[in-house]
């Protein structure tokens, strides 16, 4: 009755990073709930990757497996997902706050009649009662809230846990798949670029803003991106030069673009306005690179260095190049 | 086709949050408030459909007496009515949806358009939630949207590292994000005209949270910044740090 249930997400055979985070967390919670920690995982021949969930923890393996669930559903895998939540009489259902769990979260908590805290960056278990917490009004206060259902649904934004291994049993069990005909249901994924390393799951990103003057100018922030190695590095903008038309808003950092967590945030060229912050503020450790002393961003940056981005970003790219091939 | 467009007043979005007495919600005094941004693109998407194809355009929130200015904004974009009703209690996106849910049924509007997220909560919840409480189609997020006469329609989505497109029918809830549209701006005369469109207020009476707030407080302190330097001289500071502090390179 106090298991933790994790949707562990997949796309094309790959489990997520941010998924493997949830059963980490998953793992503490259940010891503190007194239960076990079990994983669904929702697709078309994804009963293999069960092995890696048992790997970060899961004591039983749900799959819900059936052509009819190849590509994502959001009904259809909010159904399976409410199936495994009967199956396995959680008291708490963790899901990764990606683009597929974000829009999945809501709507198995309809189903289920639960109540779900969003984009949290802390879970905890007291007095056996679940508790998260999230930012709120793009990060300038953060809520904490007590949940009152059973279970309760908490989407955790990712790169909130360090994903670290701890063997489970791994029982594998299946579910019963959902008949298909779904309402809505995804056709077509347009990689924007295969190779690249997608902006939320990047460990480092590196960020421009106006301060580069003009489009012609990114190549700086996208050599710098490299400079970490293939498979790095991201490149994001401000909202500033994506309204120009110098990079497009699938780059957008901030508020009304994409909420990123990395390890290490570039902001160069970028003054720091509070719409930008909503979109990094929770990144581990911030480097501004700005010309003007006074800009707001330097007042969250780690590390800052004053100075013209023109000049200090061609040398900071040799000596990341250098730091790295070493 | 009628389509229901839901919005929601909240604080703009480069205001000061200060959080209330009771240490639970935010205080609004000296905030300024806002339609939702994101509610713009929603009601954009909702006068382009109806100037295609007809039908009548409701805007709706729930909220205090003082999201009319909201709703007047939604009307003077023209919108031909809106619908005010006021909560009984504090909620969270479960116990609105559950409430609300019979509200969208008995107006039975063809489409709902929402915003992706309300940027107070950032919750982005009621969309899906709605829908699924409904039985209707849903797509979160939409960047783009092709509603064919039949009723099906596909649209796109942003996900990891590229977009996905997304087909379904109505009825429907759509949540709208930026790239969907170019809000307009109410001209004077859609501001003249809005004060005589109906504006129907009334209450909806709503059960407890799934998630109750216990505390609202301001963001985790982050570490003490530090100039690391002027220039290109700062770079052999700044790749120590990253090394043997972040431990990122
Ligand atoms: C509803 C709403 C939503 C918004 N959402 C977002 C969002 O999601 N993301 C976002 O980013 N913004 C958002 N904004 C916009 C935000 O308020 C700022 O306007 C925007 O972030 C500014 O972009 P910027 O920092 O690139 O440009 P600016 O504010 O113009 O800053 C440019 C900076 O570059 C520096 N600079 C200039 N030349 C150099 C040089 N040679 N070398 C180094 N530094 C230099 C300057 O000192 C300055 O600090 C939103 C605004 C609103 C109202
Ligand atoms: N109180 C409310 N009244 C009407 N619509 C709302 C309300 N809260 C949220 N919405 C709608 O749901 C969208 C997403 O909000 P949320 O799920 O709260 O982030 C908003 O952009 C609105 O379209």
């Amino acid at each position: 009755m106090s298991n933790v249930l994790v949707f562990v997400e997949q796309r094309e055979g790959r489990v997520k990073k941010a998924s493997l985070e949830a059963l980490t967390l998953a793992r503490t919670l259940a010891s503190s709930l007194g239960g076990a920690v079990h994983a669904v995982l929702v697709g078309d021949g994804v009963a293999g990757l069960a092995a890696e969930a048992a790997r970060y923890g899961a004591a039983k393996v749900w799959t819900a497996e059936g052509a009819g669930l190849a590509r994502y559903s959001g009904d259809g895998y909010a159904q399976a997902l409410a199936k495994a939540v009967e199956a396995s009489s959680p008291a708490l259902v963790l899901v990764a706050h990606t683009a597929m769990g974000k829009d999945l979260a809501p709507r198995a908590a309809a189903l289920t009649g639960s109540g779900l805290v969003s984009d949290a960056v802390e879970v905890r278990v007291e007095g056996g009662t679940v508790h998260a917490t999230k930012p709120v009004f793009a990060g300038k206060a953060y809520k904490r809230c007590a949940m009152t259902t059973n279970p309760a649904f908490v989407s955790l934004r990712p790169n909130s846990v360090t994903a670290t291994e701890e063997a489970g049993a791994g029982e594998a069990a299946a579910l019963d798949v959902p008949a298909g005909d779904f309402l809505t249901v995804v056709k077509d994924i347009l990689a924007a670029s295969g190779d690249k390393v997608p902006l939320q799951e990047a460990n480092v990103v590196v960020s421009g803003g106006r301060g580069l003057k003009g489009p012609e100018h990114f190549h700086l922030i996208e050599d710098l991106a490299a400079a970490f190695g293939a498979g790095v590095a991201a490149v994001g903008a401000s909202r500033a030069v994506v309204d120009a038309g110098w990079r497009p808003h699938s780059e957008q950092v901030g508020q009304t673009g994409k909420v990123v967590s990395p390890t290490l945030y570039f902001a160069i060229g970028i003054s720091g306005a509070i719409q930008h912050l909503a979109g990094m503020s929770t990144s581990k450790y911030i480097v501004a690179i700005n010309k003007d002393p006074e800009a707001p961003i330097f007042k969250v940056a780690n590390y800052g260095i004053v100075g013209d981005a023109f000049e200090v970003v061609p040398k900071l790219c040799e000596a990341i190049r250098a730091a790295v091939q070493h | 086709m009628n389509i229901l467009v839901l919005v929601k007043r909240v604080p703009a979005t480069d205001s000061q949050i200060k959080v209330a007495a009771d240490g639970k919600r935010y205080d609004p005094a000296g905030v300024e408030h806002v339609l939702n941004p994101y509610d713009e693109y929603a009601v954009e998407q909702a006068l382009q459909l109806q100037a295609a194809r007809g039908g009548e355009v409701t805007v709706l929130t729930v909220g205090g007496a003082d999201a009319q200015k909201d709703l007047r904004t939604c009307l003077a974009m023209g919108a031909d009515k809106a619908v005010l009703l006021e909560p009984d209690k504090a909620f969270d996106s479960k116990s609105l949806c559950d409430a609300l849910a019979a509200k969208v049924r008995e107006l039975g509007p063809e489409l709902v358009l929402c915003g992706m997220k309300a940027v107070d909560d950032d919750d982005a919840q009621v969309p899906a939630r709605l829908a699924t409480l409904l039985g209707w189609s849903c797509l979160t997020d939409a960047t783009a949207l092709d509603l064919a006469e039949d009723g099906s329609f596909t649209g796109q989505r942003d996900i990891e590292g590229g977009k996905e497109s997304v087909a379904g029918r109505l009825p429907a809830v759509i949540s709208c994000n930026k790239g969907l549209n170019e809000p307009r701006y109410p001209n004077l005369k859609g501001i003249m005209a809005a004060k005589k469109k109906p504006l129907e207020q009334g209450a909806i009476a709503l059960e407890e949270p799934g998630a109750v707030v216990e505390g609202l407080t301001p963001p985790p302190a982050r570490p003490a910044p530090t100039i690391l330097g002027q220039g290109v001289d700062a770079i052999p500071a700044l790749i120590d740090k990253l090394k043997n502090e972040a431990k990122a390179l």
